[in-house]
């Protein structure tokens, strides 16, 4: 082979490259949202997501669009890091052009994009992530929230664990941000109703890795009359079997934080327990008109039950939506404006977005655990407006920096 | 008594996980041994035995078919590991050393998205063991009687091991071949089909120790990765090829970790320390102590001299006008391309995230190929820049060229530490330390939630305003990241590259002539962690945000594969494997649903068409017949 052809080539395969990278998608007349998440990371509860974000968008451009423009989706998977996302971000502000960015699912890359916003004066929702860092501490105007917050999913449970009177409590909760905030919140909540609580065993396994049987055992070995659990997925599975086979939960109240959500109880099969306190997602049995509309709407178009991902991505999207219609436009402090008050109607029905903390007041459902059949439910369950479980707007917002 | 009972109980459950670990790390350390493939794929066999054992369950039916179901799980994944050594490695044994990593680094990709497309998202909890479902009562303890039966499986397959190794053919060849693979070579032993059948043996553990815990823990995708740290763990700290020894290590790792669990929390001095916490770490830190202490691992022998099958390396040349005007016409393009790409703005993004990995790439390459060691912890100084600049950032408020000029400084200041211990070993135990220690410095990140805020990372480390401009920021990071490549290259040309490549090729020549050998290499360490820690901080203030990922071993394997993708032999190779890899990364993920399956399949064409790297195979199509013309 001859120096030149070889040459050649790489100019080529260099302009083809350059190519590749360097075409604009944009098109005329559509409203763009970018989205960014760990699809592949985390595709238990990301893969109902987008199927309910797919939904909205359907719904919404078959009744006309918003603002007489139909939506366009654009989603990117940022591999679970955080300086994959930021450079995704990027790519959808300024190769996209998209109007507004959604999106995320763990916490830290929620955060990242958080400051990404701000830095960029970019509209950014949040989905998912539950730092309360991304309302509160991380606050910054360009940022909002949908899913209700770590803190307001442990408040939720806390009239019920109250109200059980147990004195001696064991905790076990992964050990990263999401958990050391849902143990923290819960030890200042309960000692704040029952001053006279005491923890007597605490465990972190790292996520993902818990070595269930020592875990299970070090708790019982403490003898505790209940026990708290911010555990989830993989973890919590063999945490309950274990727990079953060592009867750590024979004669023990359990409060357990997403345990509920179907993600994580549907994988229990004939292990799921009963009785535990929990907050979670009853599709099967909540019966409300637009709840009903949403689980017809979602197996009709994808012939499965939606999952609680489903609702957070179906809800999302009609949020923005909402908010374009409101501000008459996809502008940033157009939008900015609009969100704040800005009420959705969503599957767990309507929802509003706080002005002071820019968290919205989705709630959640609170109940106890059944093993029905092999099979875990959730039942004795209410709704827990969103609303009753924040801090007063003006207290919030005291927690935020200035914008 | 009780606290006594509960402690004796807890060594019980230590047990139990002894086996679970001893019988992944068992395959790897064959593996290991004879064919010296750092195999990153074990964990994904390790993931697709308790898939395949779920699946196979559920067809055969519950009860006494359940146990069948598992050994068909086993000799299913010893068939894929069979296969995959026949139709993929036995191809790439001559490529340089550690070139398989990278071949095996796609097969995790592969299987990955290969698991995902065949089983699905949700996690699948298998059923219990038909006559194990229960508990027995031990010391008034309910303790699981599937554990019973791990807790003698262990010692069982141990000494199954044990026999074929020392009272079979088979197994002597496998210890003659752990120790001189060449000689089993001359002496007529048919290599290939002993390499097919220990990987396959391997493999084939690995599926059985999957399989094993369907009872236990339920089938994720996560499992390939959780796994295989672990087990490599076990196998360096037991000493490689020492199937005893990876028992032993199974037993002091998994007896630690109950007891860590077993303490809680505990209060000491009035503080109180949370030593379930400790759980995410402890295994690297027992393989830093005993690395430092024992360089062979607790019952392993020194290494026999390696002699690889790689051809060996050239003598570094200077760069003749062909390259040196082939670097000029990429710099003034490089120069010229916000101007150029002024109508697609996400070119200059792109291409800052490639030029840092570059950088990081070439520190790294730094090490690797001139000096020779290995190093599967180079995160940590990426890392240690990258925090280093935030955090100097928000405590001091300097400015961010002030920043810039120091955060390297911290990175150099961990591999002077680092790197003190790591030269005092080589091959594969020197990787593992400085991997071991990578893991201890990313577990405190993650845990210092006042200091380095935790697993969240630190936000808000965006740059002054002069920069915000991402063209602006493009033009500082090219010109740092050319200097750096520049000086790294100068290096290796100056009398100490030459000390460094000596030390390599041959410590006992290089002492004899008055190099102090461990110094030079120590040296070596310091400069790479400097310019790893360069490219940290200007990753750091590229993307506003720094979070634990940074110096976790996912980066350092980006590292190795960008490394190797663009051939450790070439000073290029990790210019060209960097840009390739992030740049293949960013259109790949965006393309497809199955991105990584398809950046698996991508990188295993590459692998098989350019086995010494995509520029080492450039090199040699262009100076290959010169190179045979000066030779004649």
């Amino acid at each position: 082979m001859s120096r030149l052809p070889f040459r050649k080539l790489c100019t080529a395969a260099a302009a083809a490259a350059f190519v590749a990278i360097a075409t604009p998608a944009a098109s005329q007349g559509t409203i763009r949202i970018g989205e960014i998440n760990s699809y592949k990371a985390q595709p238990a509860f990301l893969e109902p997501y987008k199927k309910g974000m797919q939904l909205a968008v359907d719904e919404i451009n078959a009744s006309g669009g918003v603002n007489g423009k139909q939506l366009e989706l654009i989603t990117r998977d940022d591999n679970a890091n955080p300086g994959d996302a930021v450079r995704l971000a990027e790519e959808l502000v300024s190769r996209e052009k998209v109007d507004v960015l959604t999106g995320s699912f763990l916490s830290h890359i929620g955060l990242a994009l958080t400051d990404f916003a701000k830095q960029k004066k970019v509209f950014f929702l949040a989905g998912e992530p539950l730092t309360d860092k991304i309302v509160w501490q991380n606050g910054n105007r360009y940022t909002f929230r949908l899913r209700p917050s770590t803190y307001m999913q442990v408040a939720m449970l806390m009239p019920e664990t109250a109200a059980l009177k147990k004195k001696r409590w064991a905790i076990v909760y992964p050990n990263y941000e999401y958990g050391q905030s849902a143990a923290a919140t819960f030890k200042q909540l309960l000692k704040a109703a029952q001053p006279d609580v005491e923890i007597v065993a605490e465990q972190a396994p790292p996520l993902g890795k818990i070595d269930a049987g020592a875990t299970v055992q070090a708790l019982a070995a403490a003898k505790p009359d209940a026990i708290f659990s911010a555990l989830f997925g993989a973890d919590l599975s063999k945490f309950v079997r274990e727990g079953n086979t060592r009867g750590l939960f024979k004669g023990r109240e359990v409060v357990s934080l997403l345990t509920g959500e179907p993600e994580y109880l549907d994988p229990l099969k004939d292990e799921a327990p009963n009785g535990w306190l929990v907050t979670g997602y009853p599709w099967y049995a909540i019966q409300t008109p637009e709840h009903k509309a949403f689980v017809a709407a979602y197996r009709k178009a994808f012939n499965d039950h939606p999952r609680l991902g489903s609702v957070v991505g179906y809800s999302s999207i009609k949020s923005l939506a909402a908010g374009m219609k409101k501000a008459k436009s996809t502008e940033t402090e157009k939008m900015i404006a609009a969100f704040s008050g800005l009420q959705v109607d969503t599957p767990f029905g309507k929802i509003t977005y706080r002005p002071e903390d820019h968290q919205s007041t989705m709630g959640g459902y609170v109940g106890r655990t059944k093993n029905d059949g092999g099979k875990g439910v959730m039942v004795d369950f209410r709704y827990v407006d969103g609303a009753k479980v924040l801090p007063p707007g003006a207290e919030a917002k005291k927690l935020r920096p200035a914008d | 008594m009780d606290a006594l009972a509960s402690f004796v109980a807890q060594l019980l459950n230590g047990l139990a996980g002894a086996s679970s670990l001893f019988l992944v790390a068992a395959g790897l350390s064959l593996i290991f041994g004879v064919t010296r493939i750092v195999n990153f794929a074990h964990g994904s066999f390790y993931m697709v035995g308790i898939y395949v054992a779920y699946s196979a369950v559920a067809w055969i039916g519950e009860g006494p078919g359940y146990w069948p179901a598992l050994l068909v799980a086993a000799v299913a994944v010893g068939i894929v590991g069979a296969l995959v050594e026949i139709l993929l490695l036995r191809r790439i044994y001559h490529a340089p050393e550690l070139f398989q990593l990278l071949a095996t680094f796609a097969l995790v990709l592969v299987i990955k998205d290969a698991a995902l497309w065949l089983w699905g998202p949700e996690e699948l909890l298998g059923p219990r063991a038909p006559g194990l479902r229960g508990s027995v009562a031990i010391l008034g303890r309910q303790f699981p009687a599937y554990d019973l039966f791990l807790i003698v499986v262990g010692p069982l397959v141990l000494g199954l091991l044990w026999l074929l190794l020392t009272r079979t053919r088979f197994g002597t060849l496998v210890r003659a071949a752990t120790q001189d693979r060449e000689m089993v070579g001359a002496l007529g032993v048919n290599q290939a089909w002993l390499f097919t059948a220990v990987f396959a043996l391997g493999a084939m553990l690995a599926g059985l120790g999957g399989a094993l815990q369907l009872p236990r823990e339920p089938a994720t995708l996560e499992l390939d990765l959780h796994t295989i740290g672990a087990a490599f763990v076990v196998v360096v700290v037991g000493g490689m090829g020492s199937i005893p020894g990876a028992y032993v290590a199974a037993l002091l790792i998994a007896e630690l970790k109950a007891i860590c669990i077993w303490l809680g929390v505990v209060e000491i001095a009035g503080v109180a320390i949370s030593f379930s916490k400790l759980t995410l770490v402890v295994e690297f830190v027992v393989m830093a102590v005993v690395l430092v202490v024992r360089p062979w691992g607790l019952l392993g022998r020194p290494q026999a001299a390696p002699r690889q099958g790689g051809a060996i390396e050239a003598p570094l040349r200077a760069p003749d006008s062909l390259a040196k005007a082939a670097t000029a016409a990429l710099v003034l393009a490089l120069v010229a391309l916000p101007a150029i790409s002024s109508q697609s703005p996400y070119v200059v993004v792109l291409a800052v995230d490639i030029l840092i990995a570059v950088l990081f790439a070439t520190s790294l390459h730094f090490i690797m190929g001139p000096a020779g060691m290995h190093s599967f912890g180079h995160a940590a100084y990426f890392g240690l820049g990258a925090y280093g600049a935030a955090i100097l950032l928000k405590a001091t408020g300097a400015p961010m060229l002030a920043v810039l000029a120091a955060a390297p400084l911290v990175a150099a200041a961990g591999a002077v530490v680092v790197g003190w211990f790591s030269v005092r070993l080589s091959g594969v135990y020197l990787a593992m330390l400085t991997l071991a220690f990578a893991q201890i410095a990313w577990a405190i990140v993650y845990q210092w939630d006042a200091f380095t805020g935790g697993s969240n990372g630190l936000t808000g480390v965006w740059p002054p305003e002069w920069l915000a401009d991402k063209r602006a920021y493009y033009a500082l990071t090219l010109a740092l990241v050319l200097a750096g490549v520049f000086v790294l290259r100068r290096i290796l040309h100056a009398p100490f590259g030459y000390a460094m490549r000596a030390a390599r090729d041959s410590v006992l020549r290089a002492d004899a002539i008055g190099i102090d050998v461990k110094r030079v290499q120590w040296v070596a360490f310091v400069i790479a962690g400097l310019f790893a820690g360069l490219a940290g901080a200007l990753f750091a203030f590229s993307k506003g945000s720094i979070s634990p990922e940074s110096l976790h071993v996912g980066k350092s394997v980006d590292g190795l594969v960008m490394v190797l993708l663009g051939g450790i032999q070439t000073l290029a190779g990790p210019v060209v494997g960097a840009a390739l890899f992030t740049w293949l990364h960013d259109t790949v993920a965006r393309s497809t649903e199955y991105w990584r399956a398809m950046l698996g399949g991508i990188i295993l064409i590459l692998v098989l068409l350019f086995p010494q790297g995509v520029a080492g195979f450039a090199r040699q199509v262009v100076y290959g017949r010169r190179d045979a013309r000066s030779e004649r």
